[in-house]
C-alpha cells in the first residue's frame, strides 16, 4: 500500500483456548508500585512457545 | 474503534479491537479525521481511500469486538503484596502510606504472620503454577531477616506443591548494604529501587527523618547494586510532582548514572497537595513524554546509552490475552495484601481502610462478597472506559484512585486516564520507529 504501512497486526480480537490462563504478571497501575499497565506486558503461553522453540 | 493521531509530522491509526498499528500519510489522517480534503488530488483521495477500505476488509481497521463472557466466579489468589514493615527509614513528602505506617501503628510483620500469609497464597492459588510476592512496606529491609526466612518457607512450600514463586522487592536503598544487595540478586525476579533523579529534585522529596536528602545515601547503593545485576530484572523507580514537571531530565540523569531500566510516576495526591499535579499541568507533562519519546529513540540506538522506560514498552505483538486485558490488576481477586498484623486487603492501596478488610490470613476465610465485587470490575462496567481508545492497554485504571478520588471503582481517576493515553501515543510511536 502507498498510503499505509502496518506496523503491528497481533489479531487481539481472536480468543484462543489459553487466554485467560492467569499465568502473567500481576500487573498494578498506581504510582507506588512501579505501575504496570497491562499493554506492557507479555503473555506467558506466548513465552512457554517461545521457549520451546515452536 | 479506531484512534488517529499524530507524533508530530508521523501519523498513525491504532485499530482498538484488532490491536494493529498502522503509519499513515497525512491524506489518510485527514480522511480519517473527516478533515477537510480539498487540498488534496481528487485521484489521491480515491486511492488513499481504497486502502482503508482494504484494511477494514482483512480486519485491521474499525474490526469488531469479541464475544467474551466474563467469568468472575473464580476467585484463586495468584500474588501477594506482603507488607514486612509499616515503618520507613525515610520521611518522603509524598508518601500515600503515611511514613509507612498506613495510618495506623509503627509495625513490623513476625515470621509467623508471613509463613501464615505464604501457606493461604498457596492454599489459595488453585491450579496457577507461578506466584508472586512483593515484598513492600514502608521500608522492607527495615525487616529483613523475616524477608529472608520467608523466601526460604516459601520456595520450600512450593515446591512441595510443583509450583514457583516469583518475589520483588521495592526499597529506598538506605539499607542497600553489599549484603543486601547481593541477597535480592540472588533470590529477586525484581527489584525495585526508588530514587527521584536529579539530586535536589530527590532531595527536595525524599528526605530523612532529621529532614536531610537521602540522595547521597543510597546512590553508591543503587550503582552496587547495578553493577552486579546484569540483564536480570530491576528497576530505578522515581515519581515526578508538580515541582519536577521537566522529569524527562531526571529519567536522562538516571540514564547518564548508568541505570538502564527506568521509571517515572506521576504522583498522586489530592488536588490541595503542594506537590499534586493538576489538570494547568497537562500540557507541559505531555511535552514532556514527547521529549522523551524522541531522545528514548535516539539513545536506544547508542548500546551505551540504551535504556528501557518502563512507559514506553509496549509489546504490540505478544502482549497479554483479552481477559488480562479487561481486568488488569486483578486487585480484590487474584492479587491481594497482607498488613504486619496478617489482615488482608484488596490491595497495598486500600491497606488500612478498614471497609476494604477482607480478612486476615489467620482465619484462612475472606469476605468473598466484595471480593466478588471486586472481580466482577472491568472494562465492562465503566462506562467512560468502554468508549475509550486506549482500554485494552489500561484495563480500566487504578481501582484504588477510582474510590479514593470518585467513591466509585467504575468511575476512573481522569488525569491518569490523560497521562495515560498520552503515554499510549508515545510508545507507538516508538514502537513504529524501532519496528519499521
Ligand atoms: S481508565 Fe481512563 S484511560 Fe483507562 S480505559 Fe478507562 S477511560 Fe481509558
Ligand atoms: S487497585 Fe490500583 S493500586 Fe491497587 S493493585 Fe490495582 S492498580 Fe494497583
Amino acid at each position: 500500500m502507498k498510503h499505509v504501512k502496518t506496523i503491528a497486526k497481533p489479531e487481539l480480537n481472536k480468543i484462543t483456548e489459553h487466554s485467560g490462563c492467569g499465568e502473567c504478571r500481576s500487573s498494578c497501575q498506581s504510582a507506588c508500585k512501579t505501575s504496570c499497565t497491562v499493554g506492557n506486558q507479555v503473555c506467558e503461553q506466548r513465552v512457554l512457545v517461545r521457549n520451546s522453540g515452536k | 474503534m479506531i484512534h488517529a493521531f499524530n507524533f508530530k509530522d508521523d501519523y498513525f491509526v491504532y485499530d482498538v479491537e484488532s490491536g494493529s498499528l498502522h503509519e499513515i500519510d497525512k491524506l489518510i489522517f485527514d480522511i480519517l479525521k473527516n478533515n477537510d480534503l480539498a487540498n488534496y488530488d481528487k485521484k489521491e483521495v480515491e486511492e488513499a481511500k481504497a486502502e482503508i477500505e482494504t484494511l477494514k476488509a482483512n480486519g485491521l481497521l474499525d474490526a469488531p469486538a469479541p464475544e467474551y463472557k466474563m467469568d468472575e466466579k473464580r476467585l484463586d489468589v495468584k500474588a501477594l503484596c506482603l507488607h514486612v514493615c509499616h515503618d520507613c527509614n525515610l520521611r518522603c513528602g509524598y508518601c500515600f502510606a503515611k511514613e509507612g505506617t498506613y495510618s495506623g501503628a509503627r509495625e513490623m510483620m513476625s515470621l509467623e504472620t508471613a509463613k501464615k500469609a505464604m501457606d493461604f497464597l498457596i492454599d489459595n492459588s488453585a491450579d496457577r503454577k507461578i506466584l508472586e510476592v512483593d515484598f513492600f512496606g514502608g521500608e522492607p529491609l527495615m525487616n529483613f531477616d523475616v524477608l529472608k526466612k520467608t523466601v526460604e518457607y516459601a520456595k520450600q512450600r512450593a515446591k512441595e506443591k510443583g509450583k514457583f514463586f516469583k518475589f520483588t522487592t521495592t526499597t529506598n536503598g538506605v539499607l542497600l548494604n553489599k549484603e543486601a544487595s547481593e541477597y535480592l540478586n540472588d533470590e529477586m525476579d525484581n527489584v525495585v529501587l526508588s530514587l527521584d533523579g536529579r539530586k535536589e529534585v530527590n532531595d527536595s522529596v525524599r528526605k530523612t527523618p532529621n529532614g536531610k536528602g537521602s540522595f547521597d545515601l543510597i546512590i553508591d547503593n543503587f550503582k552496587y547494586f547495578r553493577s552486579i545485576r546484569g540483564d536480570k530484572s530491576y528497576f530505578v523507580r522515581g515519581t515526578f510532582t508538580s515541582k519536577n514537571l521537566d522529569f524527562s531530565k531526571d529519567v536522562l540523569f538516571m540514564n547518564d548514572l548508568g541505570f538502564d531500566q527506568i521509571s517515572i510516576e506521576p504522583v498522586v495526591l489530592s488536588d490541595d497537595h503542594p506537590l499534586a499535579i493538576h489538570e494547568k499541568d497537562m500540557p507541559k507533562i505531555f511535552e514532556e513524554y514527547e521529549n522523551l519519546a524522541e531522545e528514548y529513540v535516539k539513545r536506544r540506538k547508542d548500546p551505551e546509552k540504551w535504556f528501557s522506560f518502563f512507559h514506553f514498552v509496549l509489546h504490540l505483538n505478544d502482549g497479554p490475552c483479552y481477559k488480562k486485558r479487561l481486568v488488569g490488576c486483578g486487585a480484590g481477586s487474584e492479587y491481594l495484601a497482607v498488613a504486619p498484623n496478617g489482615d488482608v486487603y484488596p490491595c497495598h492501596q486500600f491497606v488500612g481502610q478498614t471497609k476494604f478488610k477482607l480478612g486476615n490470613v489467620f482465619d484462612g476465610k475472606l469476605n468473598d462478597e466484595l471480593r466478588h465485587t471486586f472481580a466482577k470490575t472491568s472494562l465492562f462496567t465503566k462506562d467512560e472506559c468502554q468508549n475509550c481508545w486506549a482500554k485494552y492497554h489500561c484495563s480500566g485504571g487504578c481501582n484504588a484512585n477510582s474510590v479514593n478520588f470518585n467513591g466509585d471503582m467504575n468511575k476512573p481517576y481522569k488525569p491518569a486516564c490523560e497521562m495515560m493515553k498520552k503515554r499510549l501515543e508515545c510508545s507507538m510511536y516508538v514502537f513504529a520507529k524501532e519496528n519499521n
